[in-house]
């Protein structure tokens, strides 16, 4: 069976996950494989369910039916297997720039070791600040710093710790669009040299585009055999899966390629496919390409 | 005739120039002056006001000498109707009382009555607060953290908070005694519902998302009390601290002058007896003196060891 043989080969498994606040259906049922080192990107209209998905995934709350798998292990409570940045709340407010970085040794592999390893971590962290000129300000404290300077402080917090998957809410959601593309490429040469697998979740579908080697879809736009009801009182589910480095054959790192025309068409369908409420496909239907989709209905 | 009609017109035409352009000179003063008040930022008046360091300073110390002023002025009113009066005492009269209290030992105890009614009281508002502090830290962070243990006491809590301190005094007296206990019950009952629930709210603002960030980064259940929300509790738990000094003086006060051998409050209420105002009035600029200094070194504290909290 396709699932089962996911879920042995793929390091994040999610099994029917289905999502209710109270009357509110969120999430109706997800399915979703991913490999390691994959970069996946998932946008969907806001309000959809995007942020309790990783909040699922993360283990910041349960599900309330279906299971996740963190390779082949039923995840519950966050823990270091699952790093997160979030567009806010990420940086500790109390911890200067150097000790938000630091503090995932200290709580990870404990106190004592950090004091055996401090010289050795320092000078790895700073050789990150810099590549992020951020050098200059170690002692900073949060409120000190600029939006991006933040997010590159988040970053590099989370990845300290090597997660096996890096889960982004929107974490350059509020950052102007130089210093977003910035961000972008950087975030992309981290990936490159870590070969960690991220989820990010974005409102912008160029971003969504550019970033990813595969891209989701999270939407309650579409129809299935329950006709009676408004489209609104169900869940949302995965409506496309697309493999992206099928379509984008060219340097990635070259931000040109967003101006290219299979960019173009690309934003096209998905806006059409996840975002209009008019355009309602039907479960069976759904774009689902990639070769780790699977869709158990 | 018609000469001098035309000389004194003509020269009343003159005069009335020259009056014409003094006057406008002087509307153009007033308008230049106007022009330039209004292109400068104001130093005292409206919103939009910025006075400088100096001004600053001197705008702080006015009203305390306006009171000096209107006190001596009083003062010197009465006293020169009646020299016998007590109610307005002069200052050389306060100066001698101070002397006295402070700077000559006790006939009979052989001690400094002023010094020794300071540390007995500061050692009681000391020991409450701190008490307090401790217990509203404990509960506070408890009742924040674990929800289970909200369910449990954050009503309770709330309900107790609401029991007028002073109307349990007479339990508190009963039970716990006139002595030290007495009075420092009663300053950690009328203080510790605040600092307890000054310090829940403060946890429960952290967002849960700061919660999760720990635990991906490794902290394990007793860290996260410990390394990411008692650290950033701590300045809000000394600016609870210091809001609920005020309370903490009322009871200290209160508690003292009702059953006490020595205190500030003691001495306040004994000398009332004998109407003696050159007493009661430095004692009183003392406990203020104090309550402004404990005040303003704990507002340099958090702005010294918590960089981040001040300018949050
Ligand atoms: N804790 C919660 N309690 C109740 N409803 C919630 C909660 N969190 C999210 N929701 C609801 O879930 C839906 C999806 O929200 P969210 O995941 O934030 O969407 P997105 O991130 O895609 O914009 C929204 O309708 C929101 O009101
Ligand atoms: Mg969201």
């Amino acid at each position: 069976m396709k699932e089962k043989s996911l879920q042995k080969k793929n390091i994040l498994h999610l099994s029917s996950i289905r999502k209710v606040y109270g009357e509110n259906v969120v999430l109706e049922d997800i399915d979703l494989s991913v490999a390691a080192n994959e970069f996946c990107t998932m946008v969907g209209p806001s309000g959809h369910g995007k942020s309790t998905l990783l909040r699922l995934i993360i283990g910041q709350e349960l599900p309330t039916a279906g299971e996740i798998f963190v390779e082949q292990r039923k995840a519950m409570f966050a823990n270091p297997d699952r790093g997160v940045v979030y567009q806010q709340y990420s940086l500790f407010p109390h911890l200067t720039v150097l000790d938000n970085i630091v503090l995932g040794i200290k709580l990870r592999y404990g106190f004592s070791y950090w004091r055996s390893r401090k010289q050795e971590y320092l000078k790895k962290v700073r050789y990150y600040l810099k590549k992020v000129h951020l050098e200059k300000h170690e002692r900073k404290f949060p409120h000190e710093l600029s939006g991006g300077m933040r997010q590159r402080v988040a970053i590099l917090q989370a990845l300290i710790i090597s997660p096996k998957i890096l889960l982004m809410d929107e974490p350059f959601g509020a950052l102007d669009p130089g210093t977003r593309e910035d961000m972008q490429l950087y975030l992309l040469e981290l990936w490159k040299e870590t070969k960690m697998t991220i989820i990010f979740i974005t409102h912008d579908l160029e971003e969504a585009v550019f970033l990813g080697t595969r891209l989701l879809t999270v939407s309650q736009f579409y129809s299935d055999d329950r006709k009676d009801l408004d489209p609104l009182k169900k869940g949302s589910r995965i409506v496309t899966d697309l493999d992206l480095t099928k379509y984008m054959k060219q340097d990635i790192s070259a931000t040109d390629v967003k101006y290219s025309k299979v960019f173009r068409e690309l934003i096209k369908q998905i806006r059409l496919e996840g975002f209009s409420p008019d355009y309602l496909q039907h479960v069976k239907k759904f774009n689902l390409e990639h070769k780790d989709s699977f869709q158990t209905l | 005739m018609r000469t001098i009609l035309t000389e004194t017109v003509h020269t009343f035409r003159k005069l009335f120039a020259i009056i014409c352009g003094f006057l406008k000179k002087i509307w153009r003063i007033i308008k230049h002056t106007l022009r330039r008040l209004k292109s400068r930022v104001p130093r005292f008046w409206g919103i939009h006001a910025r006075p400088g360091f100096r001004l600053n300073l001197i705008l702080a110390i006015l009203p305390f000498a306006l009171l000096i002023i209107v006190y001596l002025s009083a003062s010197g009113y009465r006293l020169a109707q009646n020299p016998d009066d007590k109610l307005l005492p002069s200052i050389s009269k306060m100066v001698n009382a101070v002397n006295k209290y402070a700077f000559t030992p006790d006939d009979k105890t052989g001690t400094y009555i002023m010094l020794d009614d300071t540390l007995a009281s500061l050692s009681r508002i000391g020991i409450g607060i701190i008490l307090s502090a401790v217990t509203g830290l404990v509960i506070g962070l408890n009742i924040g953290i674990y929800r289970g243990f909200r369910s449990l006491s954050l009503t309770f809590v709330n309900f107790i908070a609401i029991i007028p301190p002073l109307a349990i005094l007479p339990i508190l007296f009963i039970s716990f005694g006139t002595g030290e206990l007495g009075k420092i019950m009663l300053i950690f009952i009328g203080t510790f519902p605040m600092i307890t629930r000054d310090v829940y709210l403060t946890v429960k603002k952290i967002p849960e998302e700061m919660i999760t960030k720990s635990l991906t980064l490794g902290a394990s259940q007793l860290e996260i009390p410990w390394r990411i929300i008692f650290p950033q509790v701590l300045p809000k738990l000394i600016d609870s601290i210091r809001l609920s000094l005020g309370a903490a003086w009322v009871y200290l006060i209160a508690s003292e002058a009702i059953a006490s051998q020595n205190g500030l409050g003691y001495r306040i209420f004994l000398v009332r007896r004998y109407l003696a105002m050159d007493v009661i009035i430095p004692y009183v600029v003392w406990i203020t003196l104090i309550g402004f200094l404990v005040d303003l070194s704990l507002i340099y504290l958090v702005r010294g060891a918590f960089r981040w909290y001040s300018r949050e």
